[in-house]
């Protein structure tokens, strides 16, 4: 009987090991929270320097158009305008977002409102090893593929903007479908009966019911998409011809932010004013890749908002 | 037989040794009170039924006895157990559940072979004879009324059994650790009624060793099964008592609309 | 146009969109097929690359990756492991909650290239690693941890709470019961999940540039001393793998052959990756099938 009592207020090896379990889980998770601000901490630093420690001013960075860091201009000053990379970086994020949402709504509207179960599961298939193609391999099919048809087709040298465009479409084809899939699927199914036992075409039923409430849904798979263009360097600096010049237009060498920074941080010493200038273009890419984080919450908060509301009706 | 003090006095106090008793327990999910004032004690060796409608709290204070509502529910005041409170923060909840096991709603056994079922929570409470896990297999499964179904596949996974089979090899893994008090929760609710019938007589053969408190919304079960009957009813304790009592003169009216089907 | 007519219209777009994508995937990974199969022969899987003659094969580059991935799994699941079982059991239903699953969101849709350039001033230059195949792992880390963490949480999610709950009614301790019970249960989500992860990194360049390096540095199979410096397993030697060799041909080679050895490299990353995304497949669907034969017999 006393023992039974002692037995139930001492501590155990249960006791012990769960210790011991919450000290490695914790461990664990502290890690990757350790690791996600020092990634920012020290993106941020060095991509600061050149602004603090160089005194170059934020609007000189972002208006002007001439990126030559390694020299100085007639003032004497070197030339850090980043607008062109940043235009760059814009353009083939937008234009690929375009050319990709039409085709991923296609593809996810079949996977859900058309095929039955094995369709679906093949064009889940095909979706996925989309995903799996490595990066360098859509840059490496760019370069030997689409670069020489733009060529063939306008002249000129077949890099720039179209051929980065093109590349990242594929690229980020397979990450808008397979999230506008869920949030399709997390559309009622009783939306659809009804909609159709009111006598309203499949088309109908899509049109006005099923893109409607999956609004969000899909727009947040565009951002990720985005998000992902964005980022994304090696296959757009294989073909979009790295000269950190204001593009002229859709088939002209340009240079995008990822790339310049891929082609230029091997080229400089760190420290240098050259090489701080290559850490504030990683800086962008940090906030805008935050920035992207923040607008699929946003989006995602809203759509929430909304479906919650409706329920409660 | 004395009547309780704190006013219910639909609520009995058992004059046999009591195994485990609970005073003043209230359970909260987040804001929300699932269980308010609950005053029961359990005899030793005696099975005792909890019955009520879905959402009286039956299960919610069933799961408070062992402390499976650690982390899910909040539950305040006093389980007394060997003279313990158990429902202490100092108390080792591991320690407890040794003492008082518990079968669910549902079969649940592991994905292992029958025979790892049993053994493998004695492994991990330090028995490691093969004699004595193969005779404590063996008899677990005997008091379960599993050992001629199973005896020449022990080693086959316990996935492959029937729902009955199933229930019933989590009772052995239950006793197998030699506890004190066995919890069931609506052990037969999702069994047909062969099996359930195999359950019922495991568990009069069980009460000879150990003291039983089980949750059902069967009434014939529970007029069949039990020697104690408690009514929950909106989170709180109606009556308890003596289960001939309780079956066949109900003290709250509630009590009798609930049991004779009329109720709500 | 009326109803009747838009809806036929519309099908007809969407059926011919879907042909569109199908016949690109096809398109993709036959060309690199058709273009590299060809190249692909013993000789090149077997012989050192070569800067300036042609001829030149894979074989330290293919060596790399693997011994890379190796590397990078062993230190990604561990932590992955851990922090999912901190996400599925720990995890208190509060603000610190949400802030790291912010943070792992975050770090997940953070671009390869700024993962790898954070390698690069942290470890190559800060803690003087240098370029090395343990800077890469590390890097390779950081760019899995989110996802593996994220599919591992959902792993244990997924099991059913029942067999978490028999596993402490047994007076088991959480973390046994995680580790014994949950985790085995768990297990096919978690290894398609590590395989599809694998591939991931297997063909990942950006994050590597600047961490593993752009050269290979010819090694010495059998010398196993993993602290000398001729050793092909020594994790401190500078190491380009598979995708930054396709890369630096097309950027920056002056190997007469590059073509040739893209395409014959591209082929060999695509085969190993199908064959990483077939055997997530394979394993899946064969745990599934015991499981629910299991069941039924």
């Amino acid at each position: 009987m006393n023992n039974i009592k002692k037995e139930l207020n001492m501590a155990s090896k249960e006791t012990r090991q769960d210790s011991i379990g919450r000290f490695i889980s914790y461990f664990c998770i502290t890690i990757i929270g350790v690791l996600v601000i020092s990634i920012i901490y020290f993106i941020t630093s060095r991509g600061l320097t050149m602004f603090f420690a160089n005194h170059v001013k934020l609007s000189d960075f972002l208006l002007k158009t001439t990126w030559n860091p390694g020299t100085l201009d007639s003032h004497g000053k070197p030339e850090v305008g980043a607008l062109p990379m940043i235009v760059t970086s814009f353009s083939v994020t937008i234009l690929s977002a375009i050319l990709a949402t039409p085709f991923a709504i296609a593809v996810a509207l079949f996977m859900t409102e058309y095929a039955d179960k094995r369709g679906a599961k093949l064009l889940q298939s095909v979706i996925e090893l989309l995903v799996g193609i490595p990066s360098v391999i859509y840059g490496y099919i760019g370069l030997s593929v689409v670069v020489p048809m733009i060529r063939h087709i306008y002249g000129g040298t077949g890099f720039g903007i179209l051929a980065g465009t093109i590349v990242l479409f594929v690229m980020i084809l397979p990450t808008i479908t397979s999230l506008t899939v869920d949030s399709l699927r997390a559309v009622p199914q009783h939306y659809r009966q009804v909609s159709l036992s009111l006598g309203a075409t499949k088309w109908q039923t899509i049109y006005k019911l099923i893109l409607r409430v999956g609004t969000p849904g899909i727009l947040t798979a565009i951002i990720f998409g985005m998000a992902r263009a964005f980022g994304e360097a090696l296959a757009v600096q294989m073909v979009i011809g790295n000269a950190a010049i204001m593009p002229k237009n859709l088939v002209s060498v340009a240079s995008t932010l990822t790339s310049q920074l891929t082609t230029g941080i091997g080229n400089t010493v760190l420290g240098t004013f050259a090489n701080n200038a290559l850490w504030s273009l990683a800086l962008v890419l940090l906030i805008m890749s935050l920035l992207f984080n923040t607008l699929v919450r946003i989006v995602g908060n809203k759509g929430a908002v909304k479906n919650e509301r409706k329920n409660k009706q | 037989m004395g009547k309780n003090n704190l006013g219910a006095e639909t609520i009995m106090i058992p004059r046999e040794e009591i195994a485990i008793e609970t005073k003043k327990i209230d359970v909260y999910y987040g804001s929300n009170k699932a269980i308010s004032n609950a005053s029961l004690a359990f005899p030793r060796f005696k099975i005792s039924a909890l019955i009520g409608a879905s959402g009286s709290g039956k299960s919610t204070f069933l799961r408070s006895l062992n402390r499976m509502n650690d982390g899910i529910a909040t539950v305040k005041g006093e389980i007394m157990y060997r003279s313990t409170n158990i429902n202490s923060v100092k108390v080792n909840v591991y320690q407890v559940r040794k003492h008082i096991g518990m079968v669910f709603q549902r079969p649940n056994p592991f994905a292992r072979s029958i025979r790892n079922n049993i053994t493998f929570a004695l492994k991990e409470h330090g028995i490691h004879g093969e004699d004595e896990l193969n005779k404590r297999v063996e008899e677990s499964l005997r008091a379960a009324a599993l050992w001629d179904e199973v005896k020449d596949s022990l080693d086959k996974s316990a996935l492959s059994l029937s729902g009955g089979q199933a229930q019933r090899l989590c009772i052995a893994r239950s006793i197998a650790l030699k506890p004190d008090i066995l919890l069931l929760d609506e052990p037969a609710s999702a069994l047909d009624p062969v099996s359930t019938s195999k359950i019922e007589t495991t568990l009069r053969e069980l009460k000879k060793k150990y003291t039983i408190i089980i949750v059902t919304h069967n009434m014939q079960q529970a007029s069949r099964l039990s020697d104690y009957t408690a009514f929950f009813h909106m989170g709180k304790v109606v009556e308890y008592g003596q289960t001939n009592n309780i079956f066949t003169s109900p003290r709250a009216n509630i009590t009798e609309k609930y049991i004779s089907g009329n109720f709500g | 146009m009326n109803a009747k007519t838009s809806n036929k219209v519309a099908t007809a777009v969407i059926y011919s969109f879907v042909g569109i994508v199908v016949l690109l995937l096809f398109f993709l990974i036959g060309y690199i097929l058709v273009n590299g199969i060809p190249y692909i022969s013993w000789h090149f899987l077997t012989s050192p690359s070569q800067s300036f003659l042609a001829g030149g094969g894979i074989r330290d580059q293919l060596f790399n990756s693997i011994y890379l991935l190796i590397l990078t799994l062993i230190i990604s699941v561990p932590i992955a492991l851990g922090s999912g079982i901190y996400l599925a059991e720990y995890a208190p239903d509060n603000v610190i909650t949400k802030l790291i699953k912010t943070a792992i969101e975050v770090l997940s849709s953070l671009p390869s290239v700024v993962v790898g350039l954070f390698g690069y001033l942290l470890f190559v230059i800060k803690f003087g690693f240098g370029f090395s195949i343990l800077t890469g792992a590390i890097a390779l880390t950081f760019f899995n941890l989110p996802l593996l963490t994220r599919n591992i949480e959902e792993s244990i999610n997924d099991v059913p709470d029942l067999q978490r709950e028999a596993g402490l009614s047994l007076g088991i301790s959480r973390w046994r019961t995680m580790v014994k019970i949950v985790l085995p249960s768990a297990l096919p989500g978690i290894l398609t999940g590590i395989i599809l992860s694998a591939g991931r990194a297997f063909g990942e360049a950006a994050a590597l540039i600047y961490t593993s390096g752009q050269s290979a540095p010819i090694v010495n199979y059998s010398n196993f001393n993993i602290f000398s410096q001729s050793s092909f397993l020594n994790p401190m030697r500078p190491a380009e793998t598979l995708a930054v060799h396709i890369w630096k041909l097309n950027t920056e080679g002056v190997t007469p052959d590059a073509h040739s050895i893209s395409n014959g490299s591209s082929a060999v990353l695509i085969i190993v990756i199908l064959l990483f995304n077939l055997g997530a497949r394979v394993i899946g669907n064969a745990i599934y099938r015991k499981i629910t034969s299991g069941r039924r017999g």
